[in-house]
């Protein structure tokens, strides 16, 4: 089956000093895929410049093709088609990506005149089925309000509803919940999964937050310093972690229940994207660190079906399982 | 030595705010009758969403601000008055260290003499000896005497906060106020920095109040967790068995919605509405227009916070009605 989307090779460099340093992922069609990692790994960067979204000085190189097609370096007419129309992106931080002196109709009902052949009264109608949807309440009279008018979470219900209009394949939520207090983000992710599975949509969701990710994905991949370095199903991941950064991104979290224990802090920081270390780029702060993790950046290569790790040990550890399989 | 170090009394803190440029003045109860005490080299955590009164509770606690009413008293003593000389000896030993750290920095002044900076203020020790002082605050913080040259700009979110951190107990404080001191950093360096500030409060046996919507982290660090909703505690336990065992609905609703890996959100609470706005609090029990189990009495009658068996305390019509109930 072709996937819905792939993503090959993907390489972003800002005025020479690359940030993105060759990216692989796909979804299929209706998949729910999380994407983690800390600020800088290139969580965004992957997905804004899948989508053509990168200021002019950006160096994008790679594949990404949506059903098929080819969509990096497409043209703008083409290009227009996809965002919002096939793909689209919420954001972190949903009040400044609205404008301010218009009604939410007017940029709601902008957002369905571009991707929908909808005309006069039937755009206002599809807009305020939007707006019910997700869950504004009275959503009749508030298609008149103003952004300010309405809470943070009632913001992103908005912006969700912006997305949904041109009824895209996939939705990008890039740290939708955030800014968020806990109990409203309880209320978004609920809403986002709702959505997702009544119109059969795939997801992304970005996210600094492990936990915001196991509960709402099906596949996970981990991101360090530019690279996927583990991808898996989630409950895989979360249970057994075979990159070392994944498995002290896990450690580095305090439980909420059973018995305190000292957090495992995965030392030193992240790598500046301008001196990047020869070889494997977490070697620095890994504790499994070997001589040869120096000498080349490891792969993201398969340690089981629907599995990938980037990391020399694990490889070692996956030609032991297969010895033991093969007796 | 087994008197708390920290006790406060009732305090509330009500700010005038107008909505809109020509709105009516009305008033913000930010906090309204916080009782707290906090035992000698313990650590109680303070958490609730944005509006709850939790920072403001850290700044009257701190004596930043006077409460409006209700007392503070540190160490036995009451607060002194603002801008005297017994407050300045009383806030040297009582510091507070914020979420922001790059905003709690000057960015033109090496990060060294910020840190140097209480103990010229307060006048402790010769210059040669605070110089000695400073490099044994940065190895107290993980950091080399290299990194106190930097400029806080030449620093990483981490190290800023160690910094941060190494400067509060320049003075050799009894009492630090974290207000998020963790929430702006990545997850691999939150851990460095709460495990740090845990080794900490072991060897200078630290008193905290920590503050912090990340109830992970409270946990981590706390042996008493208070939760605040509009500006009222409405539970107070210790912190494994209140987030094991959480009664009011409302931190069963936030112990519900952290999320866990390896958890699916099956029979998450989730909770309809917005969060409150404290201009406007509703009567009765302040969350009963968002509690999934509010009876008629919620909305009227506001629930005292009361002892349920144990250390906790719940203030919730539906928890301690059945309390007395079981008792009778």
């Amino acid at each position: 089956m072709t996937p819905l989307v792939s993503i090959e090779d993907l390489r972003v460099a800002f005025n020479g000093v690359p940030v993105l340093r060759g990216v692989d992922i796909a979804l299929q069609k209706g998949e729910a895929v999380g994407l983690v990692g800390e600020s800088g790994s290139g969580k965004s960067v992957t997905w804004l410049a899948a989508l053509g979204l990168l200021p002019r000085h950006a160096q994008v190189s790679g594949s990404v093709r949506l059903d098929g097609r080819q969509i990096l370096g497409a043209p703008a007419g083409e290009l227009d088609q996809v965002r919002g129309g096939r793909i689209a992106m919420i954001f972190q931080d949903p009040a400044s990506a609205l404008n301010p002196v218009l009604t939410i109709r007017r940029q709601l009902c902008e957002a369905l005149v571009l991707h929908r052949d909808l005309q006069g009264n039937a755009v206002k109608a599809e807009a305020r089925r939007l707006l019910d949807l997700v869950g504004i309440p009275d959503a009749g009279r508030r298609l008149e309000a103003y952004p300010h008018e309405f809470s943070g979470g009632q913001v992103q219900r908005i912006m969700i509803a912006m997305a949904l209009a041109g009824n895209p394949d996939l939705l990008i939520a890039d740290e939708p919940t955030t800014a968020l207090d806990a109990t409203i983000q309880a209320q978004i992710l609920e809403l986002l999964s709702t959505v997702r599975r009544e119109l059969g949509m795939a997801m992304v969701l970005i996210s600094h937050d492990l936990g915001v990710v196991a509960e709402n994905c099906d596949r996970v991949a981990v991101m360090y310093a530019g690279r996927i370095v583990e991808q898996a199903p989630s409950i895989q991941l979360f249970a057994d972690p075979v990159h070392p950064y994944a498995q002290g991104l896990i450690g580095a979290l305090p439980p909420l229940d059973g018995p305190r224990r000292r957090l495992t802090a995965i030392p030193g920081t992240v790598p500046d994207p301008a001196h990047m270390p020869g070889g494997c780029a977490f070697a620095p702060r890994c504790s499994l660190v070997a001589e040869a993790c120096g000498l080349a950046a490891p792969t993201l290569a398969p340690i089981a079906d629907d599995r990938s790790v980037a990391c020399i040990r694990a490889e070692a550890s996956r030609r032991a399982l297969l010895g033991i399989a093969a007796e | 030595m087994s008197s708390p170090l920290v006790e406060v009394s009732a305090i509330s803190r009500t700010y005038a705010m107008r909505s809109g440029m020509f709105g009516r003045a009305a008033a913000v109860h930010a906090v309204d009758g916080v009782s707290l005490t906090i035992a000698r080299g313990q650590t109680l955590g303070l958490v609730g969403e944005s509006g709850s009164g939790k920072s403001t509770t850290g700044r009257l606690v701190l004596g930043l601000e006077p409460p409006d009413r209700g007392a503070v008293r540190f160490d036995g003593k009451p607060m002194t008055a603002l801008g005297t000389t017994a407050w300045r000896a009383q806030r040297a030993r009582m510091q507070m260290i914020f979420q922001d750290p790059l905003g709690a920095l000057d960015r033109r002044l090496p990060v060294a003499t910020q840190i140097r900076e209480p103990l010229d203020i307060h006048g402790i020790g010769t210059p040669a000896m605070r110089d000695d002082r400073v490099r044994e605050l940065l190895r107290a913080v993980e950091l080399t005497p290299a990194h106190g040259a930097r400029y806080p700009g030449a620093l990483s979110g981490g190290q800023r906060q160690r910094i941060v951190l190494a400067r509060a107990l320049a003075t050799k404080p009894d009492f630090l106020v974290c207000d998020e001191p963790v929430s702006a950093l990545d997850v691999s360096i939150q851990a460095q920095v709460v495990n740090l500030l845990c080794d900490l409060q072991a060897q200078l046996s630290l008193t905290l109040l920590f503050i912090s919507h990340d109830l992970r982290v409270v946990r981590q660090i706390s042996n008493v967790v208070a939760v605040m909703y509009l500006g009222r505690i409405v539970e107070i336990g210790s912190a494994d068995d209140l987030f094991a065992r959480p009664e009011h609905p409302y931190t069963q609703a936030l112990v519900s919605a952290s999320p866990a890996p390896g958890r699916r959100s099956a029979g998450r609470i989730v909770l309809s509405g917005d969060p409150p706005n404290p201009a406007a609090r509703p009567a009765g029990c302040a969350f009963h227009p968002r509690c999934p189990r509010a009876i008629a009495r919620c909305a009227s009658e506001v629930p005292a916070l009361s002892a349920v068996g144990g250390d906790r305390q719940v203030a919730c019509h539906l928890v301690t009605g059945a309390a007395t109930r079981d008792a009778a």
